[in-house]
């Protein structure tokens, strides 16, 4: 079930459209923004606010890289694999984040901290090696600079 | 017209149309894939690429898509040219790259349209070497098999699916090379047109899985033209047979009729042919509630010619889903005054009044073709989609029709279908449902209207009187409604093809004159109003003008002792008779059965005749239109099972009244109705005769492929068996014979060289969506009366007020449940509803009702037990009941009942 | 003399986004001109005379798209302001928006007044969340300081300008595929026409215009057509396609430079001068061996054609797609082709809408190719397929409905064309048996159906 605070939300997005179903894709944001993910029944959920079936709801879900269809972790890490990243040492940002983590590109850390996902250009080439953290953009990548900002977060949730 | 150079060679061709389809009705080979002749072009599979040059000087030209190329006079285009031959095979090297190598356990192998494609672009190497991509199947109910691996992405599922049948369960997910069609979750498509993703799909992804459980390929089918049995509409099918078995039913295209499409119910009702229910032999019960002995076909006869002797105090029951000729076979056994139509008083009434209309008034028959190309469509007490499902398709078509109008301005061409839809959105032209509850083509509807049947009959009253003065006008109708009535005239009268639709199913003569009233009124202001009526079963028409009293009038001859004998045509007399009635025949002295399946009718007969099905005789159907139709026999059935009307032949000469049933052979037989009732006499010119011959030859119902002949039937006997005699038809029962087109009405199915699959058809058309090479097949046997004076009807029923403890229950048809035969084939009967009684929440609520209770329903001696489910749309004081549902009685709709709670006890 | 930045002029100036700053600058006084005296007709009439080409990478003249849309159209025009900047290697549009969104924003205003637009959407993608900030706090101001909503300094001209954030598919880029996804579908690209001028957005007419487009538009208009005329280069002569490449351009340098950023330059400024007056050469002390010149879809150019200047024109006779974003990324000598032509396969096969056959099964194929040969398992006659499936993708025009797949085929052509000893040696260097399996692309997105 949608908490009314979500379904508020996506009522007031969907009003600022010519038809509801425009905004499904925004709705979705608004549940991924809340609960991170879009489960099968948050979309059922969404469907019917939105007077779609999950069927074509779901169809517009998969299209997009950043509409989560399966569990991710209160961090998402999306680590930029494009030309300008990929030349200038994705591979070992990569590594080293999955090291450091202990999960695969894909995969989320046991306690439920972090997804690693590999993400195609940030469009911060001046500064790559890049990633974002949920919104916020990390560039000039070092194993050292990656250790800083793992612990922030890690130190955030334990504060 | 347009000239247009394919090759240098010039060609003449129709104006405003594309590339390929201009190809295509030339003749010429021109791979395809995204694009369908019904669903236009979207230029996504780049299969059809040419090469267009700007005029004769250009050599080196630019490649475009055939689909989406205007076929514009002047237009210089080559099919051959190396490097767009190069670049289709590409294509086809792309769409092969994951395509799984299983043709041999494929089932769609050998009507595969990606076969075909890929022989005819020449690509045969494979030279992909790695992993293909893999998805999860979906189970998608008991009628439509899902196998994603071999799809190619050409969205024409999709597209079908969604854009044209209105499905919403249905989408595509993902994207990249990972796309993925199918349902959000796995469960049952919800579309009634599912079936067609088996023809739409150009290769395995969705195959029928009701052909998966006795499969056949295509090659070995024996197969004859026919037409559907499970609605009045008149559908043309393919059956394919082998073995004795009845194996699936394919689409015949009949431009007029039903185009390139069937419903589910139309496609997967075939199994009560296989059915262990099948009366195989004759059947005789020396007493009459006692048990079943088979007897010779010779001691039958003798029988029946005891029990039948003079032919006095004999009466007949016909059927409205047997053929013309059964029926005055059997109009002949007993004569024309005690032959009975056996429906319901009612149910004569309906018919007679809808024929009536299409007879005696200025407005023409609408076929579906006219429905789906109307501007401007008005519904009245039809749920189209349970009661005539391809109507529904069609009018749902038809809600394109005057936007697609308006999108010219756009400069887009109208076979550009992603354009078009593009351009109209959510748009939808004229639509309006006026029926007691909810229908499933509300969504297309412009407006929809819910009230009780008196409620929708003054408020038709009132539309037609906006059209034409001299209808009375509706009085103290709500403002609004009114309005509404306006409204709908107005665009009624706006529109170039307006049609009005309405049918039997709601069980109100006085709508049915209604919509006759809009139709004439239309028609009467120079507007071609057509009128397009829903009759229940696949020869209602045909019964109709055969004419013959109801079954209330055979009881009455019973109980007059006018009758001790009675002979049933196939024909479950508990389906049109109440309770009562019933008794009555149960006690006649005699009762003679002539059926193809066990029913309460049956087990009551003294003498029981094994009847043959649709696929196992020649008949002539007539469908709602009033268009006379013949069904070939596709295979010879087992044991003694034979036409009806050839039993009422022997019958007749049994008892030594050969000189009235002189008739062998089914032309015959049409020809004696012809003579007999002028009504037919169109009927003997429907198709050609049994001795029509093609250079000599007959029409082959086995492909030139079929194979196992030799061997099929060795273990009873080495040697190979004579191909056994048609004396019916020109058709054979073997391999041999002419391989040329025959004319529309023999075609038994669609092949061509190097075209194996359903698009096969647009080799047998005059051109792409024209009509069979040889015209429409079937006869209209009634014709308007333009010229006539109109009377206009002056029905007007009081305004409907719900009772306080009573409720006026209403019909509900079910697409899957509600026709006799189909719901006897286990894919349809898994879909099949129970029975239930239909009630909206909130006079559930104001009686303490909750959704799933039991109640006891009464009417008229009718006492049944039903759980209650919700229909929210029924208007107060208004209950519905499920029509024709296996284990429902008969009972006579609209009825006032009374409902009572189960008492736990 | 050394050449002026114009549209990057504000970006060093503390707290360049906010509105104080930008109206000390200057800012918004030629919105206030326009709105008092000019017509959008003549606003439109300037534009077309500028020759102003589109920044996004097509490079179609703007005023004359602007001319498509129907005169006296009575409902609404929408406009749509493309920032899903998703071509690998760009940034030029980031910067714009982090560090000045006031002047997009005034481009935008003044863009939506030459053509009649009432609605204007910007399409973030999801990935600028920085940016999503600042425009969207730019917009706050601007509504605050009627800059914005109804009836704009008096004018009578209303506007409204909401920022619609994406949820990443490089498609979205492509203006259909834009319009589709504002409306909430899978942004699949359509067929024209209808031309978005006809028919766009919500079935109105609809401009699409880059953000670096539309502030160029606010400098025209500050400096005159005769200021814009006089950056950047004519017509080639003997050229009827190329109407010339005028005004000043956004460049981004990334890749093995020593300074990578956002530069601008009058359009026309060769590469090699790019890479070593703005970007300081290549990074180490190593030659470059390549460099793409406008994103990842342009192709790439080799050292010895890091004469070409990067305007609409030239790109094309050294074999690359145009000029694409203007965003170069550049390659020093130790780094293999191989390499890249596997990262942008990957890419591809990843972005594919998955709608015409030749993009969604060739760029796929593709990738299994080059990985192959990246694992060392590749044969010679290996290469002659990978041209033909990259040709197939989309170098012949009208392959495909978008012109995406063009550029998805383009780095594959360009790479095998122009290094093909390189990717022979490598394949006989690492010349071994077998197959290899390329990396699975991990994805969020399944579902039930994967």
């Amino acid at each position: 079930m949608l908490t009314d605070e979500e379904r508020h939300e996506i009522e007031a997005e969907a009003a600022q459209y010519a038809y509801k179903r425009a905004a499904g894709p925004e709705a979705l944001k608004i549940v991924q923004r809340h609960r991170r993910w879009v489960s099968d029944q948050s979309l059922k959920d969404v469907a019917v606010l939105l007077e779609m079936t999950p069927a074509e709801l779901d169809g517009v879900a998969t299209f997009y890289n950043l509409i989560f269809r399966k569990p991710v972790g209160r961090h998402v890490i999306l680590v930029c694999d494009s030309v300008t990243c990929w030349v200038l040492g994705y591979d070992s940002v990569r590594d080293y984040l999955s090291r450091e983590l202990g999960v695969k590109p894909g995969e989320t850390t046991a306690d439920g901290r972090f997804t690693l996902l590999p993400m195609v250009c940030l469009g911060a080439c001046d500064r790559a090696p890049v990633m974002m953290v949920d919104d916020t953009l990390y560039g000039n990548l070092t194993p050292q600079k990656i250790d800083e900002i793992l612990a922030g977060y890690r130190a955030e949730e334990t504060a | 017209m347009a000239t247009i150079y394919i090759d240098n060679q010039p060609y003449v061709v129709k104006d405003g149309q594309n590339l390929l389809r201009a190809c295509l009705s030339l003749g010429f080979n021109l791979p395809y894939f995204c694009w369908h002749p019904a669903m236009n072009s979207v230029g996504a599979c780049r299969q059809c690429a040419v090469k267009q040059f700007k005029d004769e000087k250009d050599t080196k030209g630019r490649i475009v898509m055939a689909c989406m190329t205007l076929a514009a006079d002047g237009t210089r285009i080559s099919i051959d040219d190396p490097e767009v031959r190069r670049f289709r095979a590409g294509v086809i090297e792309f769409l092969m790259v994951n395509h799984p190598h299983d043709c041999p356990v494929c089932d769609e192998g050998g009507e595969c349209h990606l076969q075909d494609m890929t022989v005819m672009t020449g690509h045969n190497y494979r030279r992909f070497r790695f992993r293909k991509r893999t998805h999860r199947n979906q189970e998608l109910g008991p009628l439509v098999n899902h196998e994603m691996n071999r799809c190619i992405a050409c969205y024409r599922c999709l597209r079908f699916y969604r854009d044209y049948a209105g499905g919403r369960d249905f989408d595509v997910f993902q994207w990249h090379n990972y796309v993925y069609f199918g349902r959000q979750s796995d469960g049952v498509l919800e579309n009634e047109f599912s079936g067609n993703l088996v023809e739409v799909c150009p290769t395995g992804v969705f195959t029928d899985k009701t052909l998966k459980g006795h499969y056949t390929r295509k090659w070995d089918l024996q197969t004859a033209p026919s037409i559907c049995v499970h609605c009045g509409l008149g559908c043309n099918t393919i059956p394919g047979e082998r073995y004795g078995i009845l194996r699936r039913i394919r689409n015949r295209y009949h431009r007029e009729v039903n185009g390139y499409f069937l419903c589910d119910r139309g496609r997967y009702g075939y199994e009560f042919v296989n059915s262990p229910r099948r009366i195989r032999q004759p059947i005789f019960r020396s007493e009459r509630s006692g048990a079943a002995q088979p007897v010779e076909k010779q001691a039958a006869l003798e029988q029946a010619a005891k029990i039948l002797g003079s032919g006095e105090r004999v009466i007949g029951i016909g059927s409205s889903r047997a053929s013309l000729e059964a029926n005055f076979a059997l109009r002949t056994l007993v004569g024309a005054d005690r032959f009975y139509r056996g429906l319901a008083e009612a149910e004569c009434r309906l018919l007679d009044t809808a024929i009536a209309l299409l007879r005696d008034g200025p407005a023409p028959a609408a076929s579906m073709s006219d429905a789906a190309q109307s501007d401007a469509v008005l519904v009245l007490g039809e749920d189209l989609t349970n009661t005539a499902p391809m109507l529904a398709y069609s009018v749902r078509q038809s809600t394109l029709q005057r936007e697609i109008g308006l999108t010219k301005r756009l400069h887009v061409s109208w076979w550009d279908d992603a354009a078009i839809r593009q351009a109209l959105q959510e748009r939808r032209g004229p639509l309006y449902i006026a029926t007691p509850a909810a229908t499933k083509l509300d969504d297309v509807a412009t407006e929809v209207y819910r009230a009780a049947p008196d409620d929708l009959v003054r408020f038709a009253q009132a539309l037609a009187h906006a059209l034409g003065a001299e209808i009375p006008p509706v009085s103290a109708l709500p403002r609004k409604l009114a309005a509404l009535a306006d409204v709908v005239a107005e665009a009624l009268y706006l529109a170039r093809r307006p049609v009005v639709v309405c049918g039997t199913s709601s069980g109100s003569e006085s709508l049915l004159r209604a919509a006759g009233n809009v139709a004439w009124a239309l028609s009467a202001a120079e507007h071609r109003g057509q009128l397009c009526l829903v009759l229940p079963d696949c020869n209602s028409f045909g019964l109709g003008l055969l004419g013959g009293g109801s079954l209330a009038d055979a009881c009455r001859a019973i109980q007059e002792g006018k009758a001790e004998t009675v002979v049933v045509l196939e024909n479950d007399l508990s389906r049109h008779a109440d309770q009562a009635a019933l008794k009555l025949l149960d006690e006649v002295r005699h009762l003679v059965a002539l059926d193809y399946l066990e029913h309460a009718t049956t087990a009551a007969a003294e003498l029981v005749f094994p009847a043959a099905t649709f696929a196992e005789a020649n008949g002539t159907l007539v469908n709602n239109e009033g268009r006379a139709q013949r069904s070939y026999q596709v295979f010879v059935p087992q044991g003694k099972t034979q036409a009806s009307w050839r039993w009422l032949q022997e019958m007749m000469v049994a008892v030594g009244r050969q000189a009235e049933a002189s008739w062998r052979s089914f032309d015959e037989i049409t020809a004696a109705l012809a003579e007999a009732l002028p009504i037919f006499a169109a009927v003997k010119d429907i198709a050609p005769p049994e001795g029509f011959r093609m250079a000599g030859q007959r029409v082959p119902r086995q492909p030139h492929r079929y194979s196992g002949r030799t061997a099929m039937h060795a273990q009873a006997d080495v040697h190979e068996p004579t191909p056994l005699a048609d004396p019916d038809s020109p058709l054979s029962f073997s391999m041999e014979g002419s391989q040329r087109q025959p004319p529309p009405p023999l075609v038994p199915r669609f092949w061509a060289p190097g075209w194996n699959s359903m698009q096969a058809i647009t080799r047998f058309q005059e051109e792409v969506n024209g009509p069979l090479r040889g015209g429409d097949s079937g006869r209209r046997l009634i014709e308007p009366q333009p010229d006539a004076a109109i009377r206009y009807f002056s029905d007007l029923p009081a305004e409907f007020e719900p009772r306080p403890d009573e409720w006026l229950l209403v019909p509900v048809d079910h697409i899957f449940g509600s026709e006799e035969l189909s719901a006897l084939s286990p894919g349809i009967a898994q879909l099949t509803p129970a029975p239930y009684l239909a009630l909206s929440a909130s006079d559930a609520a104001g009686a303490n009702i909750q959704e799933g209770e039991k109640v006891v329903l009464a009417m008229d001696g009718l006492h049944q037990a039903l759980p209650v489910r919700f229909l929210p749309s029924l208007p107060r004081g208004v209950a519905g009941l499920p029509v024709g549902l296996p284990g429902m009685m008969h009972v006579t709709l609209p009825g006032w009942a009374k409902l009572s709670k189960v008492t736990a006890s | 003399m050394p050449y002026e930045p114009v549209l990057l002029a504000n970006i060093y100036k503390k707290d360049s986004h906010t509105l104080a700053v930008y109206e000390a600058g200057g800012g918004y006084r030629s919105l206030r001109r326009v709105l008092k005296g000019t017509s959008p007709a003549d606003l439109v009439r300037m534009i077309r005379e500028s020759g102003l080409r589109g920044r996004g990478g097509a490079g179609f003249p703007t005023g004359l798209k602007w001319s498509f849309l129907p005169k006296d159209h009575p409902g609404p025009i929408y406009f749509c302001v493309n920032a899903d900047e998703s071509e690998p290697g760009t940034i030029v549009n980031r910067v714009q928006m982090e560090a000045d969104p006031h002047q997009v924003l005034e481009g935008i205003i003044l863009s939506c007044y030459a053509t009649r637009a009432s609605t204007a959407y910007i399409y973030m993608r999801w990935e600028y969340a920085q940016c999503l900030k600042r425009m969207q706090a730019a917009i706050d101001e601007s509504y605050a300081a009627g800059y914005l909503g109804q009836n704009i300094l008096g004018s009578g001209y209303s506007l409204d300008v909401y920022i619609h954030r994406g949820a990443a598919a490089y498609v979205c880029g492509e203006e259909t595929g834009l319009i589709e996804s504002i409306e909430g579908k899978r942004a699949w690209p359509r067929i024209k026409p209808p031309f978005p001028a006809v028919e766009g957005l919500f079935r109105k007419p609809t401009v699409v215009n880059n953000i670096e487009t539309v502030s160029c538009v606010k400098h025209i208009v500050d400096r005159g057509v005769a200021w814009f005329k006089s950056i950047g280069r004519p017509p080639e002569p003997g050229n009827p396609a190329d109407p010339g490449s005028f005004g000043p351009k956004l460049f981004g340098l990334s890749g093995h430079v020593n300074r990578p950023g956002c530069y601008e330059a009058p359009l026309g400024i060769p590469l090699r001068q790019l890479v070593e007056e703005c970007g300081g050469g290549v990074w180490k002390g190593r030659k470059a061996k390549a460099a793409i010149p406008g994103g990842l879809s342009t192709g790439v150019l080799t050292e010895a054609e890091f004469d070409t200047c990067l305007d609409f024109a030239e790109p094309m006779h050294a074999g690359c797609l145009g000029l694409g974003t203007g965003c170069v990324t550049v390659f020093d000598e130790t780094y293999s082709m191989v390499d890249l032509l596997y990262n942008a396969c990957r890419f591809f096969a990843h972005e594919s809408c998955g709608q015409c056959t030749p993009c969604r099964e060739g760029t796929r194929w593709a990738l299994q190719m080059i990985s192959r040969i990246k694992a060392g398992q590749g044969r010679l006659k290996d290469l002659e397929l990978l041209a033909e499936i990259g040709n197939s993708i989309g170098a012949l025009p009208g392959t495909t409905i978008c012109g995406l797949a063009d550029g998805a085929g383009w780095l594959i052509k360009t790479v095998l064309r122009k290094f093909p000893e390189e990717l022979e040696q490598y394949i006989k260097r690492t010349n071994a048996q077998g197959y290899s399996r390329c990396e699975p692309a991990v994805a969020m997105t399944a579902n039930n159906h994967g």
